[in-house]
Order: structure tokens, then sequence, then C-alpha cells
């Protein structure tokens, strides 16, 4: 709203014939509002985390009525399952479908082996399935379950990242957005907090994890704004509690957790970093989420699968496939090179030629 | 009671028992007047406190759920101690040995840590390291019980008397190492579950967790450590203990201010924690059921449960029996000669077929170069017979040339004598 308002009164002060290109953003705005949003959340972490409590305070909904947990002994051989549930909420006239992806199972069997590989799977599955129906002939109703972001859930009660976890965020970092989180923060004292996040981001560093970084603020933002938007990069990765109850605190009912020795409020700032993820999260990086897995990890895996069909199209002449055969942007080194060759070659055959047909004029005379 | 007394008195009991089915009968005395031997315990006591004592605890949970610093609080010290890392290979146990003291009792402390559980990716071999040590320990006190000269009154006791398993708190139930492992521990150990950082859970979760729990320890058959409700003098707040288990414990060597008390505590923004406070966790309840009730009972049931199984599972491992075929008692001593004679004549009997396969093959080897010899011997006679053979050939071709030499010699000598008077005729020829 702020920013429409702004482009109003922009064109009130104008002297100059009025061209009307202005109201641009209110075109889009009412389009992208009749046309509806939508975003693909995965949730990954052990369980026991809080992820699905996290959602539900998120979103404001429940989610997961009904859920049935495994215990222990049915978890020891555990393998990760993939679920899905798609909602639509709607919020002042915009309507938003919701898919939250699921991972139970991760990090919870004795043996965790490559426990993230159905991960991979899954997120790879949508990025084909999408690339398919791109390049198909009809592109009216193209439905985009690509995963825009993963929101990875770390236990509080270690020294920093575990080896599953940098396993897990490695075998990601480049396939979708990753948001890490301090799971259960109500376990950390204000210092513990600072320690274990100085920590971790220490370890990202050391490990070469690339988490979703929030994009630079434009220079001509006010300076408040740019303050919150520092302030917000050097929390990550942030400490968040959840709750599925609603308790009084001060005279008020919140969501929160009640304790014999106080009430932990889920949306204060003092206590926890949740409300700070759900502004980054919703109100205002959701869009940049879905743009950078669009421009970058889906470009990635295109150009890769791209790469991959065209070096077997060089091996074996005939191909089925129903993806139409796309033009060489560039042509390969190989090939380049054996076209120099035989340019040399086809000069130094010219040039004997015209020599022997000298030769042959020399004789005749 | 000192381990030695323990195991001697057992001992005796067993002959004693034995000589009394036999003919005696007991009978109830009463006592004219005091005689003094009330003191007993005491003189026990006194010489126990003379001793020292020995407690040796075995902490086993993830990194950083909070061993190290439970440990400082249960004791009221700063044991030293490094922040482990996560990336270990495997699971190692690290024993460290304290000597504390309270008024006069001399407390020998041994804690146990166990590095890098649940840290690696694979888990499936993370409770061998740990059975291995409990085991170790078994084994040292085994062999030297076992000893001609022993000394078991200073031996330095390592076996572990109580096992603290941290669960983390999820909130949800046990995590399926937390199973695999405690079946691992339940029969060489006395397991006590704890709730790890338990002022993340609250009331209501607390309650249907520690349900989850017991029902899942229950249902998989996992034995643990009940407090005894035998002796009247404890069996009231043990059993109402034995209700609370697993314990939900924070620890904290941090103090806070709180009203006009310092106190052991942890500061939130929403509160203070206060680690002695029965409303907020049970760390009180720990320790009273650890240290200031049940610390001997503990060393107890580790010599006379979890050691003796061991050593009998052992000593049957190596054929030791009880009984023989006709159902009499063995005793050590015999059963130890009998395996001995058994081992050396099995021993010797072992020599002896060594030495009859070299002996065997000594007498192989001889036969065969002797066979050998033969041949070559054979051979030689050959040979030597063809060179006189091919020899006698010579000769005779020689004197049959000689004689063809001498023939054509007599043949020649003629011819020349006939030539000589031929050419005088030719040259009266020629002048003519």
């Amino acid at each position: 709203q702020m920013e429409i308002l702004k482009y109003r009164r922009s064109t009130c002060t104008v002297e100059k014939q009025y061209v009307g290109f202005a109201t641009l953003p209110n075109q889009v705005h009412r389009k992208s509002v009749k046309k509806g949003f939508d975003f693909t959340l995965m949730v990954a972490g052990e369980s026991g985390m809080g992820k699905s409590t996290l959602v539900n305070s998120l979103f404001l909904t429940d989610l997961y009525k009904d859920r049935k947990l495994l215990n222990a002994e049915e978890r020891i051989n555990q393998t990760v399952e993939i679920i899905k549930h798609t909602v639509d909420i709607e919020e002042k006239g915009v309507k938003l479908k919701l898919t939250i992806v699921d991972t139970p199972g991760f990090g919870d069997a004795v043996n965790n082996n490559e426990c993230w590989k159905p991960i991979t799977d899954y997120i790879d599955q949508q990025f084909e399935q999408y690339f398919r129906d791109e390049s198909g002939l009809n592109r009216k109703n193209i439905q985009d379950n690509r995963v825009h972001c993963c929101l990875y859930f770390i236990p509080p009660f270690g020294h920093g990242l575990r080896p599953v976890d940098v396993e897990f965020m490695k075998a990601l970092h480049e396939k979708v957005n990753i948001i890490p989180l301090i799971a259960k923060a109500d376990c950390l004292t204000p210092n513990e907090i600072k320690k274990l996040k100085d920590r971790i981001r220490e370890e990202i560093d050391k490990f070469g994890i690339k988490v979703y970084q929030f994009p630079e603020c434009d220079s001509d933002e006010d300076e408040e704004f740019k303050q919150l938007d520092k302030e917000l990069k050097e929390c990550t990765p942030f400490a968040v509690i959840g709750s599925n109850t609603v308790v009084e605190a001060r005279g008020q009912r919140v969501r929160g957790r009640l304790y014999p020795w106080g009430i932990v409020e889920v949306e204060n700032q003092s206590h926890c970093d949740f409300v700070k993820l759900r502004n980054m999260l919703i109100r205002s990086h959701m869009h940049d989420l879905k743009d950078v897995t669009c421009d970058v990890h889906y470009e990635n895996y295109r150009a890769q699968c791209i790469q991959e069909m065209t070096s077997k199209l060089a091996q074996d002449n005939r191909m089925e496939s129903p993806i139409p055969i796309l033009p060489l942007s560039t042509p390969d080194v190989d090939t380049e090179k054996l076209i120099k060759m035989k340019d040399e070659e086809l000069k130094r055959m010219q040039e004997m030629l015209n020599k022997m047909q000298q030769q042959m004029h020399e004789k005749d005379q | 009671l000192p381990s030695s007394t323990a195991f001697n008195t057992h001992f005796q009991y067993r002959s004693v028992k034995q000589a009394r089915s036999k003919n005696e009968e007991k009978r109830n005395l009463s006592l004219g007047g005091h005689v003094g031997f009330d003191s007993l315990p005491d003189q026990l006591v006194s010489k126990s406190v003379t001793q020292g004592f020995c407690f040796n605890i075995l902490c086993v949970g993830e990194t950083g759920i909070g061993k190290s610093t439970l440990m400082n609080t249960l004791f009221n010290t700063m044991f030293e101690n490094e922040e482990a890392s996560h990336y270990q290979n495997g699971v190692y146990l690290r024993p460290r040995t304290y000597d504390l003291q309270e008024s006069n009792v001399h407390l020998k402390l041994t804690i146990v840590d166990t590095v890098g559980f649940g840290d690696q990716i694979n888990k499936e071999d993370s409770y061998k390291p740990i059975v291995d040590y409990i085991d170790t320990q078994f084994e040292n006190y085994l062999q030297e019980e076992l000893k001609i000269k022993r000394s078991l009154f200073n031996y330095h006791d390592t076996r572990i008397h109580i096992c603290l398993y941290f669960i983390a708190p999820t909130g949800h139930s046990l995590k399926s190492l937390d199973l695999v492992t405690m079946k691992k521990l339940d029969s060489k150990v006395n397991i006590i579950p704890i709730i790890a950082k338990a002022d993340t859970i609250s009331k209501s979760e607390l309650h249907k967790f520690k349900i989850k729990i017991m029902s899942e320890l229950v249902s998989n058959g996992v034995q643990i450590y009940q407090f005894p409700t035998d002796d009247e003098a404890v069996s009231e707040i043990n059993a109402s203990m034995n209700a609370h288990l697993p314990f939900a414990v924070v620890g904290s060597v941090e103090e806070v201010k709180v009203g006009n008390k310092t106190v052991r505590a942890r500061q939130y923004p929403w509160g203070v924690v206060q680690v002695e406070n029965e409303s907020h966790c049970d760390f009180v309840k720990l320790r009273e059921m650890l240290i200031r009730v049940n610390m001997e009972d503990l060393r107890e049931q580790t010599h006379a449960r979890h050691y003796e199984l061991y050593r009998r599972c052992k000593l049957e491992e190596m054929g030791f029996k009880d009984t023989d075929p006709d159902s009499q008692p063995f005793s050590l001593q015999e059963t130890y000669e009998a395996k001995r004679k058994e081992f050396l004549g099995d021993l010797q009997r072992k020599e002896e077929e060594m030495r009859q396969m070299f002996v065997n093959k000594v007498k192989e080897t001889e036969a065969e170069l002797k066979e050998k010899e033969r041949e070559l011997h054979d051979k030689f006679e050959q040979l030597k017979r063809m060179h006189q053979e091919e020899k006698r050939k010579v000769e005779e071709k020689r004197r049959d040339l000689e004689e063809e030499m001498n023939a054509f010699n007599r043949k020649k000598v003629a011819a020349e004598t006939l030539s000589l008077s031929q050419p005088l005729k030719k040259d009266k020829d020629k002048k003519k």
C-alpha cells in the first residue's frame, strides 16, 4: 500500500502532461490479486524439533490434525517419506495456495546414511516436471510445484552443526533456498543463543554451505529500513519457538508456552525470532524466494539437464524423447577443434593442388 | 559393603546353609543383659569410612545434552571439561577420577563420559564401545578375583555402578538410538533414564512425555533400575520416586538472585528456572535418590547382580560348571585343577601329534632321497655301459682302418717298385 501511495503523490506534483503509466503498479497489483499466488514450503529436521508447531504458528491454522507419530521401535529402520499438505488461504482478498512439504523420518533411524536422498529426488522431480511442462506445446495451465523454500531445523541441544546437518544442507543448497533455524529456542538463554548463532554461522562458512541470502536493499531506501534489514541479516540463523496453544500474558491472549517460571510468548521479539522469521518469510521476501528458485536453482537444473541431453545426442544419433530438440547455443569445444583441423587440411590440399597445377603448366611449356 | 566382604559372606552363607540342613535346627535365645554386639553396624561403618568409598557413574547422551553440566551441578564442583566436538568418527569413553570429601567421608568418584555419542550419521555400532567398556571393568575385577595372590581390599573398583541415560527433550518419545542402546545395556548396568534440558517442556507435555517413555521401555522389555522398596526405612520414599521416572532435570552452575537468596538457576527473558525448586524440575529428586539414599544399593546391585551375571557367563564360556553329572557341588579349586589337567593333557597330546607328524615326514623324505639315489646310480651304470660299448666299437673301427692303411701301403710299395723298372725302356725308345 505504501508504494502505491508514493506514486500517486508524485503524479499530483507533476506539471507536465500526464501520460498515465504510473498506474502500472496498480494494474500489476490488481491482476495478481485476481490470479492468486502459490507458495511451496518444505520443512526438514529430526522428529520432535517443533516443525509442525512452527508451521501452525506461522500460518495460524492447524495443518496437522489427527497426525500419527511413530514410536521409537518403529523408527529404528524408518525411511524418509515426502508428504504434501495443500491449503487455500485468503487474506484481504489475496488468495494463497500454500503447499507444505513434510519430510517425516529424516534423521530418525539408527542408520541415516543418505537419508536426504528422497528429499533431493523430490526436488529434482518437481524441476523435471516443470521443465517438461515449460517445453511443451500447451503451456496455459502449468502448475508450479517447485519447492521455493526449505526451513531446516537445527537442534538447540548441541554445540553447533552436526554431521547430518552439514551433509543435508550441502546436498540441497544448490537445489533450493535453505533457511536454517534454531529450533525450540526456549531452552537457551540469550547468551547461549548468541554463542550458538555465531558458531553456526562460522560452520556454515567453513563447510561452504550456501544458505538463502537476503537481497541487498536499494540504496534509495530510508535509513530505518536499512537498519532493520541489517538487523535481520545479523540475526540469522533465526532462533524460533512455536506454539499451538493460546495463553494469557500481560492481560492479553497470545500464542505461547506456559511454564511454572514464566510464560514464553511466540510473538515477543525479546523472547525469540519468530516475528522476524514470519515477516521475512511471508511479509517481505516470499516473492524473492520464488524468484531465486526460478532464476537460479531452476535455471541451474535446466542448463545441466540440457547439457546432459546434448552430450548424449552427440553419442547416439537417434533420440526418442517428447522434449523438442533445442539448438545448441555454444558449439562443443571438441567439434570446434575438429573443424579447425579439417580446415587446415583443406588448406594444405588446396596448396598442393595449386603447386601441381603450376608444375604441369611449366612442364607443358 | 566393601566388595570382598560381600563375596566372602556369600560363600560362607552357602556352606553354613549346607551344614545346617544336615543336622542342625535354629534356636532363638533371649539375652540376660546387654552384650554389645549391637555395635556391629557401627564397627562396619567405621571401617568403611576409614577405607573410603568408591562410586562410578557412566553418562550416556548426545553431545551437548548437558552431561558435564549435570555432574557439576550434582556434586557442586567444577570438574574440568572441554566442550566436545560433533565430528568424532565414533564413540569414545572418557573416564575421569576425582577424590572428593564431605565431612569425614572420602569418595573416589569416577565419571565416564561418552564422547561423540549420537553424532555419527550411521549409529548402528554406537552402543559397542559402551558395552565393551562395562565388560572390561567386570573382566578386570574377575581377573583380580581369580588371582592366587589377590588384594581385593585395596583394589580400585572401576565397575560402573550407575548409568545415567540422557534423553533429549523432544516431547514425543524415545529416539530409536535410545531404545537400541538401553536394550544393550540393561543387563549389564543399573540404568536411570533422565530427561535432559527439561526446561523446554511444559508441565502438561512433560506428563505425557514421561508416560510415553515408560511405556516404550516396558513394551520393549528394557529393565531400568528400580529404587528398592524392601527396606522399610526408605521403601516409601523410593516407591514414590519410582513413579516419577524418568526424572526431568535441569543443570546449572550459574547463580541468580531470586528474592533475597542466590540460587543455582538459568535466567531467561521470561523467568528464572531454579535447579533446586521441585516445582521447576526433578533435580532434587535425582540427587536424593542417586546420592543420598540409594548410592550403597547401587553398588551392591552392581556387584551382586550385574557382576555375578557377567562372571557366570564368562566362566560357563570357559567350561566351568557348578555341579558335576552326579549333582555334587564342585569347588572352584577342584574345577580349576581339573581344567588345568585337561588343558595340560591337551597340550601334551598336541605335542605328541606334532612330534609324530614330524617323524613321519622325516621318514618320508628319507625314503624319497634313497629312491632318488638309487635311480641316479642306475643311470650312472647305464651310461658307463654305453660308454664302454662305444669305446669298443671305436677300437674295432680303428683296427679296420689300420689294416686298410697297411694294405694300401703294401700295394703302393709294390706299385712303385714296378714303375721303377719301366721308365728305362721309354728313354731308349726316344733316342732311336
